[in-house]
Protein backbone atom coordinates (compact mmCIF):
# COMPACT_ATOMS: atom_id res chain seq x y z
CA UNK A 1 0.00 0.00 0.00
CA UNK A 2 1.59 3.26 -1.01
CA UNK A 3 0.56 6.62 0.46
CA UNK A 4 -0.36 8.00 -2.94
CA UNK A 5 -3.20 5.49 -3.27
CA UNK A 6 -5.27 7.32 -0.65
CA UNK A 7 -6.58 10.79 -1.46
CA UNK A 8 -6.93 12.16 2.03
CA UNK A 9 -8.89 15.28 1.16
CA UNK A 10 -11.62 13.42 -0.71
CA UNK A 11 -11.63 10.67 1.92
CA UNK A 12 -12.30 13.22 4.65
CA UNK A 13 -15.03 14.88 2.60
CA UNK A 14 -16.72 11.47 2.14
CA UNK A 15 -16.39 10.91 5.89
CA UNK A 16 -18.09 14.25 6.52
CA UNK A 17 -20.99 13.23 4.28
CA UNK A 18 -21.44 9.91 6.09
CA UNK A 19 -21.20 11.73 9.39
CA UNK A 20 -23.94 14.18 8.39
CA UNK A 21 -26.21 11.25 7.55
CA UNK A 22 -25.29 9.49 10.78
CA UNK A 23 -26.13 12.58 12.84
CA UNK A 24 -29.40 13.11 10.96
CA UNK A 25 -30.51 9.52 11.57
CA UNK A 26 -29.88 9.99 15.27
CA UNK A 27 -31.48 13.43 15.34
CA UNK A 28 -28.34 15.07 16.69
CA UNK A 29 -28.49 18.80 16.04
CA UNK A 30 -25.65 20.59 17.74
CA UNK A 31 -22.68 18.30 18.04
CA UNK A 32 -19.29 19.42 19.33
CA UNK A 33 -16.03 18.12 17.91
CA UNK A 34 -13.04 16.94 19.90
CA UNK A 35 -9.79 16.01 18.16
CA UNK A 36 -7.07 13.86 19.69
CA UNK A 37 -3.57 15.37 19.51
CA UNK A 38 -2.08 15.77 17.02
CA UNK A 39 -3.28 13.96 13.89
CA UNK A 40 -6.85 13.68 15.10
CA UNK A 41 -6.98 17.42 15.51
CA UNK A 42 -6.04 18.04 11.86
CA UNK A 43 -8.77 15.71 10.65
CA UNK A 44 -11.21 17.27 13.15
CA UNK A 45 -10.58 20.76 11.75
CA UNK A 46 -11.49 19.66 8.22
CA UNK A 47 -14.61 17.87 9.43
CA UNK A 48 -15.67 20.90 11.41
CA UNK A 49 -15.55 23.15 8.36
CA UNK A 50 -17.45 20.57 6.27
CA UNK A 51 -20.17 20.38 8.90
CA UNK A 52 -20.28 24.17 9.28
CA UNK A 53 -19.86 24.05 13.05
CA UNK A 54 -18.93 27.49 14.35
CA UNK A 55 -17.77 26.45 17.80
CA UNK A 56 -14.03 25.79 18.09
CA UNK A 57 -12.89 22.20 18.39
CA UNK A 58 -11.82 20.72 21.68
CA UNK A 59 -8.36 19.22 21.93
CA UNK A 60 -7.47 16.13 23.93
CA UNK A 61 -3.96 15.27 24.97
CA UNK A 62 -4.44 11.85 26.46
CA UNK A 63 -0.90 11.63 27.87
CA UNK A 64 -2.18 11.60 31.45
CA UNK A 65 -4.69 8.83 30.67
CA UNK A 66 -2.48 6.37 28.83
CA UNK A 67 -2.27 2.85 30.18
CA UNK A 68 1.42 2.50 29.39
CA UNK A 69 2.63 5.32 31.67
CA UNK A 70 4.39 2.95 34.06
CA UNK A 71 6.27 1.46 31.12
CA UNK A 72 7.24 4.49 29.05
CA UNK A 73 6.70 7.51 31.31
CA UNK A 74 5.43 10.93 30.37
CA UNK A 75 5.28 11.91 26.74
CA UNK A 76 7.43 14.96 26.17
CA UNK A 77 6.08 18.39 25.33
CA UNK A 78 2.53 17.97 24.16
CA UNK A 79 0.21 20.87 24.68
CA UNK A 80 -2.52 20.44 27.28
CA UNK A 81 -6.07 19.29 26.74
CA UNK A 82 -8.44 22.14 26.12
CA UNK A 83 -12.20 21.75 25.89
CA UNK A 84 -13.54 25.29 25.43
CA UNK A 85 -17.14 24.22 26.03
CA UNK A 86 -19.35 22.33 28.48
CA UNK A 87 -19.41 18.56 27.92
CA UNK A 88 -22.47 17.91 30.08
CA UNK A 89 -25.36 16.49 28.00
CA UNK A 90 -23.67 17.41 24.69
CA UNK A 91 -23.30 15.17 21.65
CA UNK A 92 -19.59 14.71 21.06
CA UNK A 93 -17.84 13.77 17.83
CA UNK A 94 -14.47 12.30 18.77
CA UNK A 95 -11.94 12.37 15.94
CA UNK A 96 -8.62 10.53 15.61
CA UNK A 97 -6.30 9.83 12.72
CA UNK A 98 -5.65 6.11 13.18
CA UNK A 99 -7.69 3.53 15.11
CA UNK A 100 -5.38 0.65 15.96
CA UNK A 101 -5.40 -1.05 19.37
CA UNK A 102 -8.28 1.04 20.72
CA UNK A 103 -6.28 2.08 23.78
CA UNK A 104 -6.07 5.74 22.75
CA UNK A 105 -9.86 5.92 22.38
CA UNK A 106 -10.34 4.23 25.76
CA UNK A 107 -8.06 6.87 27.32
CA UNK A 108 -9.79 9.70 25.43
CA UNK A 109 -13.25 8.63 26.59
CA UNK A 110 -12.03 8.41 30.19
CA UNK A 111 -10.67 11.92 29.92
CA UNK A 112 -13.88 13.28 28.37
CA UNK A 113 -15.87 11.92 31.30
CA UNK A 114 -13.59 13.82 33.70
CA UNK A 115 -14.90 17.01 32.09
CA UNK A 116 -18.56 15.99 32.30
CA UNK A 117 -21.18 13.47 31.14
CA UNK A 118 -21.81 13.74 27.40
CA UNK A 119 -25.16 12.76 25.87
CA UNK A 120 -23.34 10.62 23.30
CA UNK A 121 -19.94 10.08 21.67
CA UNK A 122 -19.57 9.34 17.96
CA UNK A 123 -16.16 8.04 16.93
CA UNK A 124 -14.73 9.20 13.60
CA UNK A 125 -11.35 7.99 12.33
CA UNK A 126 -9.46 8.54 9.10
CA UNK A 127 -7.74 5.13 9.09
CA UNK A 128 -9.29 2.02 10.61
CA UNK A 129 -6.54 -0.58 10.76
CA UNK A 130 -6.52 -4.09 12.15
CA UNK A 131 -4.96 -4.94 15.53
CA UNK A 132 -7.70 -4.13 18.01
CA UNK A 133 -6.96 -5.04 21.63
CA UNK A 134 -10.11 -3.48 23.09
CA UNK A 135 -13.76 -3.63 22.01
CA UNK A 136 -13.72 -0.19 20.35
CA UNK A 137 -15.14 0.44 16.87
CA UNK A 138 -15.52 3.62 14.85
CA UNK A 139 -18.95 4.89 13.76
CA UNK A 140 -17.40 6.50 10.70
CA UNK A 141 -14.06 5.59 9.14
CA UNK A 142 -12.37 6.86 6.00
CA UNK A 143 -10.31 3.87 4.97
CA UNK A 144 -9.84 0.34 6.26
CA UNK A 145 -6.31 -1.05 6.14
CA UNK A 146 -4.94 -4.52 6.77
CA UNK A 147 -1.35 -4.14 7.96
CA UNK A 148 1.18 -6.53 9.39
CA UNK A 149 1.83 -6.35 13.11
CA UNK A 150 5.15 -4.57 12.64
CA UNK A 151 3.77 -2.09 10.11
CA UNK A 152 2.70 1.34 11.25
CA UNK A 153 0.77 4.15 9.64
CA UNK A 154 0.99 7.75 10.77
CA UNK A 155 -0.69 10.94 9.62
CA UNK A 156 1.68 13.79 8.75
CA UNK A 157 0.45 17.38 8.58
CA UNK A 158 -1.12 19.79 9.06
CA UNK A 159 -0.73 20.99 5.44
CA UNK A 160 -0.82 18.96 3.35
CA UNK A 161 -2.06 15.86 5.12
CA UNK A 162 -0.16 12.73 4.11
CA UNK A 163 0.18 9.19 5.36
CA UNK A 164 3.50 7.73 6.34
CA UNK A 165 3.96 3.96 6.31
CA UNK A 166 6.74 2.24 8.24
CA UNK B 1 28.78 16.07 40.08
CA UNK B 2 28.08 12.51 41.20
CA UNK B 3 25.76 13.75 43.90
CA UNK B 4 23.71 15.61 41.27
CA UNK B 5 23.56 12.78 38.77
CA UNK B 6 21.63 10.85 41.33
CA UNK B 7 18.68 12.93 40.11
CA UNK B 8 18.75 11.41 36.63
CA UNK B 9 18.20 7.91 35.28
CA UNK B 10 20.50 6.36 32.71
CA UNK B 11 18.54 7.99 29.90
CA UNK B 12 18.92 11.44 31.42
CA UNK B 13 15.31 11.64 32.60
CA UNK B 14 14.37 13.03 35.98
CA UNK B 15 14.37 10.26 38.58
CA UNK B 16 14.63 12.17 41.86
CA UNK B 17 14.08 15.92 42.20
CA UNK B 18 16.52 17.05 44.85
CA UNK B 19 17.97 20.33 43.63
CA UNK B 20 17.80 22.73 40.71
CA UNK B 21 21.59 22.60 40.69
CA UNK B 22 23.12 20.34 38.08
CA UNK B 23 20.02 20.05 35.90
CA UNK B 24 20.12 21.19 32.28
CA UNK B 25 18.20 24.10 30.85
CA UNK B 26 16.18 21.68 28.70
CA UNK B 27 15.16 19.65 31.70
CA UNK B 28 14.04 22.75 33.60
CA UNK B 29 12.00 23.80 30.56
CA UNK B 30 10.52 20.28 30.42
CA UNK B 31 9.36 20.70 34.02
CA UNK B 32 7.77 24.07 33.19
CA UNK B 33 6.09 22.69 30.04
CA UNK B 34 4.69 19.66 31.83
CA UNK B 35 3.43 21.92 34.63
CA UNK B 36 1.67 24.00 31.98
CA UNK B 37 -0.15 20.82 30.88
CA UNK B 38 -1.16 19.99 34.44
CA UNK B 39 -2.23 23.53 35.31
CA UNK B 40 -5.65 23.11 33.68
CA UNK B 41 -6.60 20.04 35.72
CA UNK B 42 -7.75 22.23 38.61
CA UNK B 43 -10.40 23.82 36.37
CA UNK B 44 -12.14 20.58 35.41
CA UNK B 45 -15.34 19.05 36.74
CA UNK B 46 -13.22 16.17 38.04
CA UNK B 47 -10.00 17.72 39.31
CA UNK B 48 -7.97 14.59 38.74
CA UNK B 49 -6.04 12.71 36.11
CA UNK B 50 -5.45 8.98 36.58
CA UNK B 51 -1.73 8.94 35.78
CA UNK B 52 -0.47 7.87 39.23
CA UNK B 53 -3.42 5.70 40.20
CA UNK B 54 -2.28 2.86 42.41
CA UNK B 55 0.92 4.62 43.48
CA UNK B 56 1.55 5.59 47.08
CA UNK B 57 3.30 8.83 47.92
CA UNK B 58 4.52 9.57 51.43
CA UNK B 59 4.94 13.12 52.64
CA UNK B 60 7.84 12.56 54.98
CA UNK B 61 8.09 15.78 56.97
CA UNK B 62 10.76 15.97 59.64
CA UNK B 63 10.15 19.70 59.92
CA UNK B 64 6.72 21.30 60.23
CA UNK B 65 5.19 22.89 57.14
CA UNK B 66 1.57 23.49 56.23
CA UNK B 67 1.70 25.17 52.85
CA UNK B 68 4.30 23.00 51.16
CA UNK B 69 2.85 19.78 52.56
CA UNK B 70 -0.67 20.73 51.56
CA UNK B 71 0.24 21.56 47.98
CA UNK B 72 2.27 18.34 47.65
CA UNK B 73 -0.70 16.42 49.01
CA UNK B 74 -3.11 18.11 46.63
CA UNK B 75 -0.74 17.58 43.69
CA UNK B 76 -0.44 13.87 44.48
CA UNK B 77 -4.20 13.52 44.84
CA UNK B 78 -4.86 15.30 41.55
CA UNK B 79 -2.59 12.68 39.96
CA UNK B 80 -4.79 10.00 41.64
CA UNK B 81 -2.00 8.73 43.91
CA UNK B 82 -2.69 7.63 47.47
CA UNK B 83 -1.05 9.94 49.99
CA UNK B 84 0.31 9.29 53.43
CA UNK B 85 1.31 12.24 55.61
CA UNK B 86 3.98 11.53 58.19
CA UNK B 87 5.15 14.27 60.49
CA UNK B 88 8.11 12.91 62.27
CA UNK B 89 9.46 14.79 65.24
CA UNK B 90 13.16 14.94 64.81
CA UNK B 91 15.22 13.12 67.36
CA UNK B 92 18.64 14.56 67.91
CA UNK B 93 20.21 11.27 68.93
CA UNK B 94 21.20 8.57 66.47
CA UNK B 95 19.43 10.42 63.65
CA UNK B 96 21.00 8.43 60.84
CA UNK B 97 20.01 5.11 62.29
CA UNK B 98 16.43 5.99 63.11
CA UNK B 99 15.99 7.56 59.68
CA UNK B 100 17.09 4.35 58.00
CA UNK B 101 14.66 2.38 60.12
CA UNK B 102 11.86 4.70 59.09
CA UNK B 103 12.75 4.33 55.42
CA UNK B 104 12.92 0.57 55.57
CA UNK B 105 9.55 0.43 57.28
CA UNK B 106 7.97 2.59 54.59
CA UNK B 107 9.60 0.59 51.81
CA UNK B 108 8.16 -2.57 53.34
CA UNK B 109 4.74 -0.95 53.00
CA UNK B 110 5.32 -0.70 49.23
CA UNK B 111 5.36 3.08 49.03
CA UNK B 112 6.62 4.47 45.72
CA UNK B 113 7.72 8.02 46.42
CA UNK B 114 8.91 10.01 49.41
CA UNK B 115 8.50 13.77 49.54
CA UNK B 116 11.07 14.81 52.11
CA UNK B 117 11.29 17.94 54.24
CA UNK B 118 14.16 17.97 56.72
CA UNK B 119 16.04 20.54 58.80
CA UNK B 120 19.42 19.10 57.79
CA UNK B 121 21.01 20.10 54.49
CA UNK B 122 21.54 17.08 52.29
CA UNK B 123 18.84 14.93 53.91
CA UNK B 124 16.95 14.31 50.66
CA UNK B 125 20.18 13.38 48.83
CA UNK B 126 21.07 11.03 51.65
CA UNK B 127 17.68 9.36 51.54
CA UNK B 128 17.83 9.04 47.74
CA UNK B 129 21.15 7.27 48.09
CA UNK B 130 19.80 4.85 50.70
CA UNK B 131 16.44 3.72 49.35
CA UNK B 132 15.89 0.84 46.94
CA UNK B 133 16.04 1.74 43.23
CA UNK B 134 12.27 1.70 42.66
CA UNK B 135 11.65 4.53 45.18
CA UNK B 136 11.60 8.13 43.96
CA UNK B 137 12.54 11.09 46.17
CA UNK B 138 11.44 14.71 45.96
CA UNK B 139 13.11 17.32 48.10
CA UNK B 140 10.55 19.55 49.79
CA UNK B 141 13.25 21.60 51.53
CA UNK B 142 16.45 20.52 53.26
CA UNK B 143 18.09 22.81 55.81
CA UNK B 144 19.68 25.84 54.17
CA UNK B 145 20.42 23.86 51.05
CA UNK B 146 17.60 23.59 48.52
CA UNK B 147 13.87 23.87 47.93
CA UNK B 148 13.67 23.03 44.24
CA UNK B 149 9.89 22.85 43.79
CA UNK B 150 9.53 26.33 45.27
CA UNK B 151 12.16 27.61 42.85
CA UNK B 152 10.45 25.98 39.87
CA UNK B 153 7.00 27.27 40.76
CA UNK B 154 8.57 30.72 40.89
CA UNK B 155 10.15 30.14 37.46
CA UNK B 156 6.71 29.06 36.22
CA UNK B 157 5.14 32.22 37.63
CA UNK B 158 7.84 34.40 36.09
CA UNK B 159 7.43 32.75 32.67
CA UNK B 160 3.66 33.22 32.74
CA UNK B 161 4.23 36.98 33.10
CA UNK B 162 7.52 37.42 31.26
CA UNK B 163 8.08 34.62 28.75
CA UNK B 164 11.69 35.40 27.76
CA UNK B 165 14.08 34.67 30.63
CA UNK B 166 17.07 36.05 28.75
CA UNK B 167 15.72 39.59 28.93
CA UNK B 168 15.08 39.66 32.66
CA UNK B 169 16.71 41.28 35.63
CA UNK B 170 15.65 39.49 38.79
CA UNK B 171 16.30 40.64 42.36
CA UNK B 172 16.15 38.30 45.35
CA UNK B 173 15.77 40.27 48.57
CA UNK B 174 16.24 39.45 52.24
CA UNK B 175 17.70 36.62 54.23
CA UNK B 176 19.83 34.98 51.54
CA UNK B 177 22.09 33.33 54.13
CA UNK B 178 19.50 30.99 55.60
CA UNK B 179 17.31 30.63 52.54
CA UNK B 180 17.15 27.30 50.73
CA UNK B 181 14.67 29.01 48.42
CA UNK B 182 17.26 31.62 47.41
CA UNK B 183 19.87 28.99 46.57
CA UNK B 184 17.48 27.00 44.40
CA UNK B 185 16.20 30.18 42.74
CA UNK B 186 19.71 31.34 41.86
CA UNK B 187 20.59 27.99 40.24
CA UNK B 188 17.32 27.88 38.33
CA UNK B 189 17.52 31.51 37.16
CA UNK B 190 21.10 31.24 35.94
CA UNK B 191 20.43 27.89 34.23
CA UNK B 192 17.40 29.35 32.45
CA UNK B 193 19.63 32.13 31.14
CA UNK B 194 18.30 35.13 33.04
CA UNK B 195 20.14 38.29 32.02
CA UNK B 196 21.02 39.38 35.55
CA UNK B 197 20.38 37.92 39.00
CA UNK B 198 20.80 40.29 41.93
CA UNK B 199 20.72 39.58 45.61
CA UNK B 200 19.90 42.40 48.01
CA UNK B 201 20.59 41.90 51.71
CA UNK B 202 22.40 43.29 54.71
CA UNK B 203 25.95 41.96 55.01
CA UNK B 204 25.02 39.74 57.96
CA UNK B 205 22.40 37.88 55.92
CA UNK B 206 24.60 37.06 52.92
CA UNK B 207 26.60 33.85 52.56
CA UNK B 208 30.30 34.35 51.95
CA UNK B 209 31.36 34.06 48.31
CA UNK B 210 27.77 34.44 47.13
CA UNK B 211 29.15 36.15 43.99
CA UNK B 212 30.57 32.80 42.90
CA UNK B 213 26.98 31.71 42.15
CA UNK B 214 26.91 34.29 39.36
CA UNK B 215 24.90 37.00 41.11
CA UNK B 216 25.44 40.71 41.67
CA UNK B 217 25.36 41.75 45.30
CA UNK B 218 23.63 44.86 46.57
CA UNK B 219 23.11 46.07 50.11
CA UNK B 220 20.98 49.09 49.27
CA UNK B 221 17.38 48.43 48.17
CA UNK B 222 16.96 51.47 45.92
CA UNK B 223 20.10 50.66 43.95
CA UNK B 224 19.44 46.93 43.82
CA UNK B 225 15.85 47.27 42.63
CA UNK B 226 16.71 49.74 39.90
CA UNK B 227 15.18 48.59 36.60
CA UNK B 228 14.42 45.02 37.69
CA UNK B 229 11.57 42.99 36.13
CA UNK B 230 11.02 40.57 38.98
CA UNK B 231 11.38 40.97 42.75
CA UNK B 232 11.50 37.84 44.87
CA UNK B 233 11.11 38.68 48.55
CA UNK B 234 12.25 36.11 51.10
CA UNK B 235 10.70 35.39 54.44
CA UNK B 236 12.68 36.73 57.36
CA UNK B 237 12.98 34.01 59.95
CA UNK B 238 12.26 35.69 63.25
CA UNK B 239 14.70 33.51 65.17
CA UNK B 240 17.51 35.31 63.29
CA UNK B 241 16.94 38.25 65.55
CA UNK B 242 17.86 36.17 68.54
CA UNK B 243 21.12 35.22 66.89
CA UNK B 244 21.96 38.94 66.74
CA UNK B 245 22.26 38.99 62.95
CA UNK B 246 19.77 41.85 62.85
CA UNK B 247 19.07 44.68 65.26
CA UNK B 248 15.25 44.55 65.05
CA UNK B 249 12.40 43.71 62.72
CA UNK B 250 11.49 47.36 62.53
CA UNK B 251 14.94 48.36 61.45
CA UNK B 252 15.00 45.58 58.85
CA UNK B 253 11.70 46.83 57.46
CA UNK B 254 13.11 50.34 57.14
CA UNK B 255 16.24 49.15 55.34
CA UNK B 256 15.08 46.11 53.35
CA UNK B 257 11.28 45.84 53.63
CA UNK B 258 9.51 46.25 50.29
CA UNK B 259 7.26 49.32 50.26
CA UNK B 260 5.43 51.12 47.45
CA UNK B 261 8.13 53.80 47.70
CA UNK B 262 11.03 51.39 47.18
CA UNK B 263 9.12 49.56 44.46
CA UNK B 264 9.28 52.73 42.33
CA UNK B 265 12.90 51.94 41.50
CA UNK B 266 11.87 48.76 39.68
CA UNK B 267 10.33 48.66 36.20
CA UNK B 268 6.71 49.78 35.98
CA UNK B 269 5.54 46.29 35.12
CA UNK B 270 7.77 44.50 37.65
CA UNK B 271 6.11 41.63 39.50
CA UNK B 272 6.50 41.00 43.24
CA UNK B 273 6.85 37.45 44.53
CA UNK B 274 7.12 35.86 47.97
CA UNK B 275 7.30 32.16 48.87
CA UNK B 276 5.11 32.67 51.94
CA UNK B 277 4.18 32.71 54.66
CA UNK B 278 4.48 36.50 54.68
CA UNK B 279 5.64 38.57 57.63
CA UNK B 280 3.65 41.70 56.86
CA UNK B 281 5.48 44.80 57.97
CA UNK B 282 8.78 42.94 58.30
CA UNK B 283 10.01 42.05 54.80
CA UNK B 284 7.02 43.37 52.86
CA UNK B 285 4.43 46.08 53.35
CA UNK B 286 0.79 44.97 53.33
CA UNK B 287 0.02 47.42 50.53
CA UNK B 288 2.62 45.78 48.29
CA UNK B 289 1.74 42.21 49.27
CA UNK B 290 -1.89 42.80 48.35
CA UNK B 291 -1.15 45.25 45.53
CA UNK B 292 -1.61 44.79 41.81
CA UNK B 293 2.04 43.90 41.19
CA UNK B 294 1.87 41.05 43.67
CA UNK B 295 1.62 37.54 42.18
CA UNK B 296 1.92 35.82 45.56
CA UNK B 297 -1.39 33.93 45.36
CA UNK B 298 -0.67 32.83 41.79
CA UNK B 299 2.54 31.29 43.12
CA UNK B 300 0.48 29.09 45.43
CA UNK B 301 -1.70 27.65 42.65
CA UNK B 302 1.29 27.26 40.35
CA UNK B 303 2.91 25.26 43.14
CA UNK B 304 0.35 22.50 42.63
CA UNK B 305 1.01 22.30 38.87
CA UNK B 306 4.80 22.21 39.34
CA UNK B 307 4.55 19.50 41.98
CA UNK B 308 2.26 17.45 39.74
CA UNK B 309 4.81 17.80 36.94
CA UNK B 310 7.86 16.68 38.93
CA UNK B 311 5.96 13.85 40.61
CA UNK B 312 4.72 12.55 37.26
CA UNK B 313 8.14 12.96 35.64
CA UNK B 314 9.98 11.14 38.44
CA UNK B 315 7.41 8.35 38.66
CA UNK B 316 7.45 8.01 34.89
CA UNK B 317 11.16 7.30 34.82
CA UNK B 318 11.16 3.53 34.38
CA UNK B 319 14.06 1.35 35.43
CA UNK B 320 14.02 -0.31 32.05
CA UNK B 321 12.71 1.54 29.04
CA UNK B 322 10.43 -0.57 26.89
CA UNK B 323 8.70 1.66 24.40
CA UNK B 324 5.43 0.15 23.24
CA UNK B 325 3.29 1.62 20.45
CA UNK B 326 -0.42 1.78 21.05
Amino acid sequence: MSPTQIDIESTISRMADSLKLHLKEREIDNPLIIGIQTGGLWVAEKIRSSLGISEANGVLNIAFYRDDFSRIGLHPRVSPSSLPFEIEDKHIILVDDVLHTGRTIRAAMNEIFDFGRPASITLVVLIDRNGRELPVEANISGKRLELNKDEHVKLLGPEPLALEFK
Amino acid sequence: MASDNIQLDKNGHLKHFLSTEGLSRNLLFDILDHAESFAGVGDRAVKKVPILRGKTIVNLFFEPSTRTRTTFELAAKRLSADVLNLNIAQSATSKGESLQDTLQTLEAMHCDMFVVRHASSGAAHFIASQVSPRIRIINAGDGNHAHPTQAMLDMFTIRRHKPDFTKLKVAIVGDILHSRVARSEIHALTTLGVNEVRVIAPLTLLPSKVESLGVHVFHDMEKGLENVDVIIMLRLQRERMRNALLPSEKEFFVSHGLTEEKLKAAKDDAIVMHPGPINRGVEIDTQVADGERSVILQQVSHGIAIRMAVMAMCMGSPDELSAVES
